[in-house]
């Protein structure tokens, strides 16, 4: 009987465990699971962006580098039809300036992006529910591609043969632009 | 149900015509044991008992050594991980990298391994002794069927317990990555975690828990029916438990090409 009560804890514990992990690999680690608690201590501010690119819930909140808290939730202002981002925000770093300002940087070239906090010169400090007033949208390689692209398709354009170089094989192989550059 | 007991007397290495005739014989037999084991686990539910044993025996007592591997699989995937990710500056990806690793490939395909290694062996020898020992022809004698008492809870149990063994795998795994990454290497824990989580979707988890489900199905047959059909000697016992660990790995092996395509 003794020996049967050991199996059975031994068994249960097992199963447990193993559902725990099974439910931990479903819902807490997949960004489209179902996500629960997550409330831990700190205090929440907002910010408004033009664009906040591929930022996503969850993203570190820096400041001078150093994370400070985390994105917690995107949406849009129905009023101003911006990206209306939530952030949490460390309770020991209860001391920032509340005339800082807010970016989206990239970390590294591959990297996720984040919100990076530039401290102000203001007396007063941000609080729960305060709004980050002055923003910068996120950096869009994709925009600065397509700028760059249509800067190269002109100029051909204005010497007077643009047929020669169609942009994108233009700016893709540098060894034909270096020699249609002569020209 | 009464042709067990012959299939075994059946003489193994008498004329044997072809190694590939053989081989496709041994196929045929592992598929037609599956489906009668298949159907023997339906009435092996009468006994949740038997099940919950063999689930002890397969999954908790396997608890330690898949644990400690996990770990360290987890550390190492920590230390390459950085080690490759940092030549192009992007060491906060190692939670990306570790996790696609482990949820994808190493975590079903290594716990599945040491799976064979641990719990199918104990099965095929467990099985091939009370052949030898002539305990399954007793039991066939008190007009009980092998196949409901001892095949399917034991195919059962370890069926169950391999895709827990494979969760709990990937989640030390994960923890002992991030010991190395965040401890060894100072990346930001925030930045580790929600890398993570922002780039693993739910795909990725239910690939590798039905990688995990298939390769229980697979080395859970393969133990039992090495087992059942070995040769009712000691030496056929060990060469059985052998041919157990040989068949079970190369075909989680092969399984995981196939199952890893159709998911792609």
């Amino acid at each position: 009987m003794r020996a049967n009560r050991t199996l059975e804890i031994g068994t249960g514990f097992f199963v447990l465990l193993g559902f725990a992990a099974l439910f931990f690999l479903t819902t807490q680690l997949p960004s489209n699971g179902l996500k629960v608690g997550g409330a831990q201590g700190g205090f929440r501010v907002t910010a408004q962006f033009d664009n906040i690119g591929d930022l996503k819930s969850g993203a570190p909140v820096a400041l001078a580098g150093v994370t400070i808290g985390e994105v917690t939730g995107i949406g849009i202002d129905p009023k101003s039809y911006r990206a209306l981002v939530t952030m949490r925000i460390d309770s020991k770093y209860n001391q920032i300036p509340d005339d800082s300002d807010a970016s989206i940087n990239t970390q590294g070239l591959l990297g996720g992006q984040y919100v990076a906090l530039g401290a102000g010169g203001s007396e007063t400090y941000l609080k729960d529910g305060s709004q980050i007033q002055f923003t910068q949208p996120a950096f869009v390689l994709e925009n600065l591609i397509n700028k760059l692209f249509s800067s190269f398709a002109s100029k051909p354009a204005e010497s007077g043969q643009g047929g020669a170089a169609p942009s994108g094989s233009g700016a893709s192989s540098s060894s034909s632009n270096g020699k249609a550059g002569p020209h | 149900m009464t042709d067990s007991v012959p299939q075994a007397a059946r003489p193994r290495g008498g004329a044997r015509p072809s190694i590939l005739l053989g081989g496709v014989a041994r196929a045929g037999g592992i598929a037609l044991f599956a489906l009668r084991l298949v159907a023997a686990c339906g009435p092996a539910f009468a006994r949740p008992a038997l099940i919950v044993h063999q689930i002890y025996n397969a999954g908790a007592r396997s608890l330690v050594i898949i644990m400690l591997s996990g770990l360290f699989t987890g550390m190492v995937l920590g230390l390459q991980g950085a080690y490759l990710l940092a030549r192009f500056g992007s060491e906060n990806l190692l939670g990306v990298a570790a996790a696609l690793s482990l949820l994808r490939e190493l975590g079903p395909v290594l716990t599945s391994l040491l799976f064979a290694g641990r719990a199918g062996t104990a099965l095929t020898s467990e099985i091939g002794l009370m052949r030898a020992t002539d305990q399954l022809t007793a039991i066939e004698m008190m007009a009980v069927d092998p196949m409901r008492y001892v095949a399917a809870p034991r195919f059962l149990g370890g069926f169950i317990a391999m895709p827990l063994l494979a969760a709990i795998f990937n989640v030390i795994g994960l923890f002992g990555a991030q010991l190395i990454g965040v401890w060894e290497r100072g990346i930001d824990p925030a930045a580790f975690w929600s890398q993570m989580q922002s780039s693993v979707v739910l795909r990725d988890a239910s690939e590798g828990i039905i990688k995990s489900l298939v390769f229980g199905f697979v080395v859970t047959l393969i133990a039992v029916y090495e087992g059942y059909h070995s040769e009712p000697t000691a030496e056929g016992v060990g060469l059985a438990t052998t041919r157990t660990v040989v068949t079970a790995s190369w075909l989680t092996l092969l399984l995981d090409y196939m199952v890893t395509a159709a998911f792609m």
